[in-house]
C-alpha cells in the first residue's frame, strides 16, 4: 500500500499500525501516532488497519525551548 | 508574607523560573537540573520520529510534579501551531501549550499575528495558551481578549543570551498587561533574570543559558535564586507604593489648583 | 563671587517671561537628567518651577520621594520654637511683631527661659529653635549667649532665628553652643523688599542677604534660609531661594543647608492674591528644590495645616516643628495675653505628630546628633 508517512509517500506491507511502527524500527514507549489527523492511543494501534492514501505521522516529544 | 504564587490556568506555581529541555548535552541532565532549580514547568517540542536518532523518551526524564509545556516550534502558521497543540494534548501532555510560530529563520522572531490567530482557536478549545511574542502592547491586549493564559515577550533573540534588549518595551508591557508576563528567550545570566523580576515580570523562561552551561544543575540553581531575589525586591518596592496605589497620582492627586 | 553680585545678575531677569517660555519637552529633558543622575543646573530649576512642569507633578513627586529616601532615609526631624522676646524695632508690613502694632511686648528672663526649656524638653523635643524680634538693645549679645548656655543644658541642638548679626557675634553664639542659623530673606526681589521694610535695621537688603555666609564662617553647622511666600512672585522667589541655597552649599561644603516655605495666608492684610502660593505651588517648589539639591533639608512649620503636612511627609520634607507655641513664654510662663507671631494651624501635640509620622511609615528623629 501507498501511504503518506511523516510527510513522504511510502510503500508498506504492514497491515496494522503496530506492524507499521515495528517495521519502521521505532521505539514504542515514546511514540505518538497520528492517523489521518487523529491521535491514536497505543492500545488501539493493533486494531487500526492501514489503507491506501492514509496519512500517518509518527511523532515524539524531544528537547525544545 | 502571604504565599506568593503564580496562577496560570488551573495550576499554582511557587517557582517563577520556567525552564526548557532544548540544547542539553544529554537528556540525563534534565531531571537533576529540575531538582536543583525547583522549576515547576518545562518546555518540550514535538517532532517527527527519526528512526536513526536516539529513541529515548524525554518525558521519562521529567518528574510528574513538573508541568509539561509543549511548544509549537516548527509551526510556521497558526494552523500548524493549532495542529501541534492538539496532538500534544491528545498524547497526554496536558492543557498547557506554548505557541511559537516563527517565520524568521535567522533571528527566530515570532510572528505575532499568526500567534494571535492560534491563540484564539486554542483558547476556545480549553488550552492554557502561553504565546511567545515580540513585545508589543497591542498584541498583549489582543491576546488578553483572545483568552490567553499569559503573554511571553522575548527578552532578546532565542539563544542570543543578550538579556533584556527589549527592556523598555517589556517594562511597558508589564505596566499595561492584564495577563501575567513571562519573559521568554534571550536571558543569559541570572542577573538578567533578577532584573526582569525586579521590573515586575511574573516569571521568566530560561532554556539555552542553563542547558548549555558547563554545569546545568548549578546554573539552574543560580537562576532560581536570582528569580527569587528579583521577585522579593519587586514585592519590597511594591509594598511601599501600595498604600496610595489606588489613585493614579498617589502622591499629588490630593492637590487642587 | 559674593552672593550679592549673583543676585544683581538676576535682577535684570523677568522670571515670569522665562517661566512661561518653558515647554513640556524641556521639563521632560530635566526629568531625564534626574534619572541619569546628572546634577541639575539653574535652568533645570527654573524649568521645574515653570507652569509647564505642573503637568509633571506626580512624576516629580515620585522622583523626589525616591531621592529624599536615598539621602535622608525615611526620617523626619522634629523641633519646636521658643520665642524669648517679641520686642522689635522693625516695620515689616506683614508681621505680627511689627513695631507699630500695639501690644504688650514681653521678654523672658533667664529663669523663665529655663522653665520653658524644661517644658519643651518634657514634650520630647531635643532640637530647639530660639527666636527673637529685632531689638538688640533689649536682647544684647550677653543675654543671648547666656540664654543659649542655659538651653544647652537641655537641648543637644540649638538653632537661632533672630536678627542679622556680625560674624563676631555669631562666633560668640556658636561658642556658647548654638549650631544652626535660620534667617529668611523674606523677599529676594529688592524692590518689593524695600517696600515692605521701609525703615529700621531690616531695611538693609544686602546685610540681610549675606547673613547666612557670616553665620557659616562663624561656625554654624547648619543654615536654614527661605523666602516668605506672598510677598514676591512665588516661583521667581523660589528660584532665587534655590539659587541661594545652592550657592551656600557650594561655598560652605561643611554646612548643611535647608530651605523653609513660610507662606502667607489670605488673612494677612494688604497682599494681592496674585502672589499667594497655592498648595499645588507649594508642593511644586518643594519638589523642584529636592530635585535640584538632593541633600537639601526642607523644613515645614506649624503654619501649615495638619492634613497638608501629613502629605508633605511623603513629598520630601525632612524636618517638622510640632507642639509649637509662637508667643513669648507660650509653653508655661505666659499662657495668656501674649501675641503670636503667626497663627499655628497644625495644633497637634508632639505625640500626635510623631504618631502621624510613624503611621506614614517614617521614623521621627528627635536627636539627630550631639556635639561632644
Amino acid at each position: 500500500m501507498r501511504i503518506n508517512l511523516n510527510g513522504s509517500p511510502v510503500e508498506t506491507t504492514s497491515r496494522s499500525l503496530s506492524d507499521l511502527v515495528a517495521e519502521q524500527g521505532v521505539n514504542f514507549s515514546s511514540l505518538i501516532v497520528e492517523y489521518n489527523y487523529e491521535v491514536v492511543k497505543q492500545a488501539s494501534w493493533n486494531d487500526i488497519h492501514i489503507k491506501d492514501n492514509d496519512t500517518i505521522e509518527l511523532l515524539n516529544f524531544v528537547g525544545g525551548g | 508574607m502571604a504565599e506568593d504564587v503564580l496562577i496560570l490556568g488551573n495550576k499554582r506555581f511557587s517557582s517563577r523560573l520556567f525552564t526548557g529541555t532544548g540544547k542539553f548535552a544529554s537528556k540525563t541532565l534534565i531531571a537533576p537540573m529540575l531538582a536543583a532549580s525547583g522549576s515547576q514547568m518545562i518546555t518540550v517540542a514535538l517532532r517527527r520520529v527519526d528512526p536513526t536518532a536516539d529513541q529515548g523518551n524525554i518525558l521519562a526524564h521529567i518528574p510528574e510534579t513538573v508541568t509539561l509545556l509543549p511548544n509549537t516550534s516548527g509551526a510556521r502558521t497558526a494552523d500548524e501551531a493549532v495542529r501541534i497543540a492538539r496532538i500534544a494534548r491528545a498524547a497526554g501532555c496536558g492543557d498547557f501549550i506554548k505557541i511559537e510560530v516563527i517565520t524568521d529563520m535567522q533571528y527566530l522572531m515570532p510572528d505575532n499575528h499568526e500567534t494571535l490567530r492560534a491563540t484564539r482557536i486554542l483558547a476556545k478549545e480549553g488550552f492554557v495558551v502561553l504565546p511567545y511574542v515580540m513585545p508589543d502592547i497591542t498584541i498583549t491586549q489582543q491576546l488578553y481578549d483572545a483568552g490567553a493564559g499569559a503573554v511571553m515577550p522575548l527578552g532578546s533573540p532565542i539563544g542570543s543570551n543578550r538579556g533584556l534588549e527589549m527592556r523598555a518595551m517589556i517594562q511597558r508591557i508589564i505596566e499595561v498587561s492584564k495577563l501575567p508576563v513571562v519573559v521568554d528567550a534571550g536571558i543569559g545570566r541570572p542577573s538578567q533574570a533578577a532584573d526582569a523580576m525586579e521590573m515586575g515580570a511574573d516569571a521568566v523562561l530560561v532554556n539555552t543559558a542553563i542547558a548549555t552551561s558547563e554545569d546545568p544543575c548549578l546554573a539552574g540553581k543560580a537562576f532560581s535564586l536570582a528569580v527569587i531575589a528579583g521577585r522579593m525586591a519587586f514585592l519590597a518596592t511594591l509594598a511601599g507604593t501600595r498604600k496610595g496605589a489606588a489613585a493614579s497620582s498617589p502622591l499629588t492627586g490630593f492637590l487642587r489648583e | 563671587m559674593p552672593f550679592t553680585d549673583l543676585v544683581k545678575e538676576f535682577e535684570t531677569i523677568d522670571f515670569k517671561d522665562d517661566l512661561e517660555a518653558v515647554r513640556p519637552g524641556a521639563v521632560q529633558k530635566t526629568l531625564d537628567r534626574v534619572d541619569a543622575r546628572t546634577p541639575l543646573d539653574r535652568q533645570d530649576l527654573l524649568t521645574l518651577l515653570s507652569p509647564a512642569a505642573k503637568n509633571f507633578m506626580e512624576v516629580m513627586a515620585q522622583k523626589a520621594q525616591q531621592i529624599t529616601r536615598q539621602y535622608f532615609g525615611r526620617t523626619i526631624g522634629l523641633y519646636a520654637p521658643l520665642y524669648i522676646s517679641d520686642f522689635c524695632s522693625n516695620h515689616c508690613t506683614y508681621c505680627g511683631f511689627n513695631t507699630s502694632t500695639g501690644f504688650k511686648r514681653t521678654q523672658l528672663s533667664l529663669e523663665e527661659i529655663e522653665r520653658e526649656a524644661a517644658a519643651i524638653f518634657a514634650m520630647g523635643i531635643r532640637h530647639l529653635l530660639v527666636l527673637t524680634g529685632e531689638a538688640p538693645d533689649k536682647t544684647p549679645l550677653s543675654y543671648l549667649t547666656a540664654a543659649v548656655k542655659i538651653l544647652k543644658k537641655y537641648f543637644p541642638s540649638i538653632g537661632l532665628e533672630m536678627f542679622p548679626m556680625d560674624e563676631d557675634a555669631y562666633g560668640a553664639l556658636t561658642a556658647a553652643g548654638a549650631d544652626s542659623l535660620t534667617v529668611y530673606q523674606e523677599v529676594y526681589d529688592r524692590k518689593i523688599y524695600e517696600e515692605v521694610h521701609p525703615r529700621g535695621r531690616k531695611a538693609d537688603y544686602e546685610y540681610r542677604l549675606l547673613t547666612p555666609e557670616r553665620g557659616a564662617r562663624a561656625g554654624f553647622r547648619a543654615v536654614n534660609i527661605g523666602t516668605l511666600f506672598g510677598l514676591g512672585d512665588p516661583m521667581g522667589e523660589a528660584f532665587m531661594a534655590g539659587v541661594h541655597a545652592k550657592y551656600l552649599e557650594q561655598t560652605f561644603p561643611h554646612v548643611e543647608v535647608s530651605l523653609s516655605l513660610p507662606r502667607m495666608t489670605k488673612a494677612a492684610g494688604g497682599i494681592g492674591p496674585k502672589n499667594l502660593l497655592s498648595d499645588k505651588g507649594f508642593v511644586q517648589c518643594m519638589l523642584a528644590w529636592r530635585l535640584f539639591m538632593p541633600r537639601l533639608g526642607i523644613t515645614i512649620s506649624t503654619r501649615e495645616s495638619g492634613p497638608f503636612r501629613d502629605r508633605l511627609v511623603h513629598l520630601g520634607a525632612t524636618r517638622f516643628s510640632a507642639g509649637s507655641r509662637t508667643d513669648v513664654g507660650g509653653y508655661v510662663v505666659h499662657t495668656q495675653d501674649t501675641t503670636v507671631q503667626f497663627e499655628v494651624t497644625d495644633t497637634r501635640s508632639v505625640a500626635e505628630v510623631t504618631r502621624m509620622i510613624r503611621e506614614s511609615g517614617y521614623q521621627p528623629v528627635f536627636k539627630d546628633w550631639e556635639m561632644f
